[in-house]
Parts: C-alpha cells; structure tokens; sequence
C-alpha cells in the first residue's frame, strides 16, 4: 500500500485542502491500486478517468465540497449514468443506466469522483459473493494456517468490503437489505453503517426487498463513515420512502464520552453454536463501553428468533414481485427461442439471466404470494415483523445502544457454505432483526480470532440516532485499537 | 406444508423462469427446506397484532399533478434489446 491509499478520508480530506498532496496524486495512486488488484475480482469496472475528473476539480478550486477529489468505488447496484450497471447479474450485463442514482449524485455533488463499479452478489442476493454472474470476490484476508485458502469478504457488498481492506478505495457505497453491508464490513476489519429506513434515497439503486434495502457508506473508520453518509442522505421527493428529515452533522457530532448512556445486551442474541471467540469478543465490546462511561443494561428481544425466517417470506416476497421487470423487453438480456410466443421470450430469458440464488428466491415469494398461501405465509410475518419492531420500541425505554456481535463467524472459505443456503442466511442471523425494524445499525471492527480474521462488533440504535450509534461505535474503536490490515499477497 | 414437482412447476410458470425437469427435482427438496424452516412463525402468536407495511411511520406523500419528465424517448429505448420505429418491439403477439 502506497501512503496515500493507507490513508483515511478525513486524512485525504484535510491533505487536499492543505495542499500537503494533490487530488490528482490521490486519484492516481488509487487508479494503479485498482489495477494492480485485479486478482481480488473487487471491481467489475474500472473508471479512472471520472477519478481523474473529479481530482482535477478539486485541485483546480471548481469543487470545493466535503468530498472534493475523493476517489470512491460504487457497489454496482447503483446506476450511474452511462455507465455499466449490472447488480451482479447476467440479465443486465452492459446495461448503461442513462440516468444517476440519487446517492451517487448526491456523492458527485459533494465533490467525490468514481473508481469503479464494485462487484456484489446478484442483485445483493447472499452473504459470499459468491452468487455474482461475474465470478466471486476473493478477500484480502488470509488464515494464518498457511494454507493461503480463498476466503470470502461477505456479502452482499462484497466487492465494496474487499476494495476498502485491499486499500483499493478509501470508502466505499454499499446496500444493506438483511445485513449486506455489515457482514461484510465485520469479515473485512473495516467499519459500515446502514441508516434509519429512509435516510438515503432508493432511487435508482436496483430494487431487492423495497422495504428493506438502504444505501449506507463502508470505510475504514467511523469518522469517514459519519462523513460520507452526511454527503450520501437528504429528502429525495423521487423515493415515496424517502425521509423528510433534518441531515445533522454526525462527524461534528463525534464524541466517544458514553457518560450516562445506556447499553442493552439482548440475552436472545447468545446463541447455540456461536464460538467462544465471538462471544468473548462482545463481552470485551461491553467492557470497552463501560470504560467510555456507559452503563450496562440486559434487555430482551423476544421474537429475535423469527427474525430469520420473517426475513425469508418478506425479502423473497417484495423480490419476487421487484425482478417481474426483467422481461427482456425494455432492458436487459433476451432470448427469443425459434418460433417462440412472448411468454416464451418471457422464460427464456429469466431462465438465462438469472442465477440459481435470484431463482431460488423468486420461487419462494412467488410460492408464498401465490392464492391460497399469502395469509398464512406473508401476512403472517409482517405480523411478527410489528412484533419485531415493538421489541426493539419496548428495548429503547430501557437503553440508549444495543450492542451484539455482528456475524455468528469470521470469514468462511469460498465454496463452504454455497451447498447448503440454510447454513448460508444464518450468517446475517444477528443483522437481520435490525433491517425488519428499520434501524440504524453498523459494524466496527472488534479484533481478530485465533486464525487472524476479522471480527466486527454490532451497534443498533433508535430509529434516526445514527449520532448515538457512530458514538458508541467510536468509543469501541479507539478501545479495540484495530489497526491490522491484510497483508499484500494479490 | 410441502411442495410436490407439479407445485414447483406451476410455481416456475408463474414465475415466468422456464425450468428443466432436473432443476424441478433440485428446486423441490430446497424449497421445502426452507418453507418448512420458515413454518415455524406458526408459532408465535399474533392475534390482534396488524401487518406491518410501514418500518418508519410515514404519511405516503402526494405531489402537484404536474408534467416533471417527458420526450426523452431516446433514452427509454436506449437499452431495449429490440427497438423500432420508435417503440419497443417484441415477438409477435397476434397471427
């Protein structure tokens, strides 16, 4: 890593406007990081002249915002206009939006310049990457057993998590529908938030689960963190969901003084078959909380068992019913068998767009939307869903912060887990309650197990407390005092 | 609940996603792991609970009925992987 990609936003940040370096020296630095990592599959396009572009009008005083001459990676789930986006699937191989997406639009304004698109599971559909049309993404991070096994950076933001760790971005957007940017952000050793439902705009970020997806910033630390999701979120009348609240300043907010503030440990969240390392590691988080003046509080989250399955009937369902776009009519792949009807087109061309994951999952909203079955299936979970959200209502009068591990494992290998998708979804078992609750919610990085992987501690909070959750996140980072990285083999 | 081969058939027609026979005997086994995983929310108790549609407790907002985008036929086109004279074309329909 040169110095300048080991550097923090905040550092390029201030460098920039001191002139200690210029933007251009940044981008370029970047540029050859990126091309010299390919070997890690993090990004599925490489943009070096919008990173250049955005450089040039840093230096040049045109752009003077809070990310003038940032050079960023965009998970590819994000339209950018004119350019390739693809949501990791065959269905939109080459497909070039010719409009932005809000966030990212909302990140060009600030001054922030594009490196590429970064590689994810299609359409943000697993926790490996290893569900992408265009080849899983290979972690930076090794086990120190030697035997130099691939490992899988999570997912589904999985390209965005790897880019941060292998210092081929300084930050990075992900999306997080039941845990994909935290996941990722704890297998990594980086940090990632996912708002308060609403808080970035959902328009023109491909569609998985509509009630569930949010954008959310991964970066190295939680001040860049707090810094970029200022630039990524405001009201956007383009998105019915869009929350039309006050943006406050939460890097200016930052104080790791937890004085008076209440720390719930949800007693549901230890669970069978999660290592000692992880449990140890969320004591260690707690300890460091009550060393920054917090107070430890148990609390209870009855129904977090459902949360899981909730998650597989709601997800799938609104998934079933987002893709039914991908007709091979107005965009996208087609394939028209000889002689073929439009119903036949229709088949076809989801039968060869899609992947076995993204199939999986339609039939299972189909099935659970389908006459007949919708009460007893989707009405139902969003009946536990309410209660899900009411634990977390009821948890919140008795605690400022909750604080849980954020995946049951560190990083697995790449083809571990992709025969069995059971074992698959239990990774996002502690996320998930948080996304059906619509909470803020992130990922600090924690320490590293006994195999020198990356654990990440999870902060949940009240709904629009980001502040309260960059906060804790805070003071659990200058405690953990992580500052391992992956050591350059690719 | 479980799913039988002719389900899953109907389910993939609905679906729109042609499968083959081998993918139909793949998927049943695998739908039926997860349906019956996710069965278990028969447990809980739910009565007088309402469904929620809503994370945060928001009013859907309307807007001016005004024109706000148009004539930009060009770039709805731009992808369709069939386009002519103007629209998107597709097999035919009609003898």
């Amino acid at each position: 890593m040169s110095e300048l990609t080991s550097k923090t936003i905040a550092e390029l940040r201030d460098g920039i406007r001191r002139r200690e370096f210029s933007a251009r020296e940044v981008a370029e630095a970047y540029n050859s990081a990126v091309a010299a990592a390919r070997r890690l599959n993090a990004y599925t396009l490489e943009t070096p002249d919008d990173a250049l572009a955005a450089a040039e009008a840093a230096d040049s005083g045109k752009s003077t915002g809070p990310l003038a001459g940032i050079p960023l990676g965009i998970k590819d789930l994000f339209a950018t206009k004119g350019v390739d986006t693809t949501a990791g699937s065959r269905i939109l191989r080459d497909f070039k939006p010719p409009y932005e997406s809000t966030v990212t639009a909302n990140l060009r304004k600030a001054g922030a310049g594009m490196l590429g698109k970064l590689n994810m599971d299609e359409f943000a559909m697993g926790s490996s990457n290893e569900t992408s049309a265009y080849g899983p993404v290979i972690s930076p991070w090794r086990r120190k057993d030697g035997s130099n096994a691939a490992l899988t950076p999570g997912g589904s933001s999985g390209g965005s998590a790897a880019a941060v760790a292998a210092g081929i971005a300084p930050g990075v957007t992900g999306t997080d529908t039941g845990g994909s940017i935290r996941q990722p952000a704890a297998f990594t050793g980086i940090c990632g938030i996912k708002p308060t439902y609403g808080r970035c705009s959902r328009w023109g970020i491909v569609s998985f689960a509509s009630s569930l997806d949010q954008a959310g910033p991964m970066a190295k630390t939680v001040r860049d963190c707090a810094i970029m999701l200022g630039a990524m979120t405001g009201f956007d009348p383009k998105d019915s969901t869009s929350l039309n609240q006050p943006v406050p300043d939460w890097e200016d907010g930052l104080s790791s003084d937890l004085k008076g503030k209440r720390v719930g440990i949800p007693r549901e969240y230890r669970i069978d078959g999660v290592p000692d390392e992880i449990n140890a590691l969320w004591d260690l988080g707690l300890e460091w909380l009550k060393d920054a003046g917090a107070v430890p509080v148990e609390i209870s989250l009855p129904h977090t068992k459902y949360a899981l399955p909730t998650y597989y009937i709601i997800a799938p369902a609104e998934a079933s019913s987002n893709l039914a776009r991908y007709d091979g009519v107005r965009y996208g792949l087609r394939e028209t068998p000889l002689n073929g009807s439009l119903d036949g087109m229709y088949c076809a061309t989801r039968a060869a767009g899609f992947g076995a994951e993204v199939k999986r999952r339609i039939m299972i909203g189909t099935y659970v939307l389908s006459a007949g079955f919708y009460d007893a299936y989707f009405t139902k979970a969003q009946k536990v869903r309410a209660l899900i959200k009411q634990d977390f209502a009821q948890a919140f009068n008795q605690c400022d912060v909750i604080l849980t591990p954020t995946a049951p494992s560190a990083a697995f290998g790449i083809g571990e887990k992709m025969s069995d998708p059971l074992a698959m979804y239990l990774n996002d078992v502690f996320a998930v309650p948080a996304s059906l609750a619509g909470l803020p919610a992130m990922s600090v990085p924690g320490g590293l197990d006994g195999q020198g992987l990356p654990l990440g501690l999870h902060l949940i909070g009240p709904e629009l407390d980001e502040q309260g959750v960059f906060n804790a996140a805070l003071a659990i980072e200058e405690r953990a005092g992580f500052t391992a990285r992956a050591e350059k083999w690719w | 609940m479980s799913v039988s081969p002719e389900q899953v058939r109907h389910i993939a027609n609905l679906a729109r996603i042609a499968m083959s026979d081998e993918e139909i005997e793949r998927l049943v086994p695998e739908l039926n792991a997860i349906i019956g995983w996710v069965e278990q929310l028969g447990e809980v108790n739910t009565d007088g609970i309402e469904p929620l549609t809503a994370v945060i407790d928001q009013k859907l907002r309307l807007r001016e009925d005004q024109v706000t985008a148009g004539n930009i036929r060009g770039e709805v086109l731009a992808n369709a992987p069939g386009a002519e004279h103007g629209f998107f074309a597709v097999p035919k329909v009609i003898e």
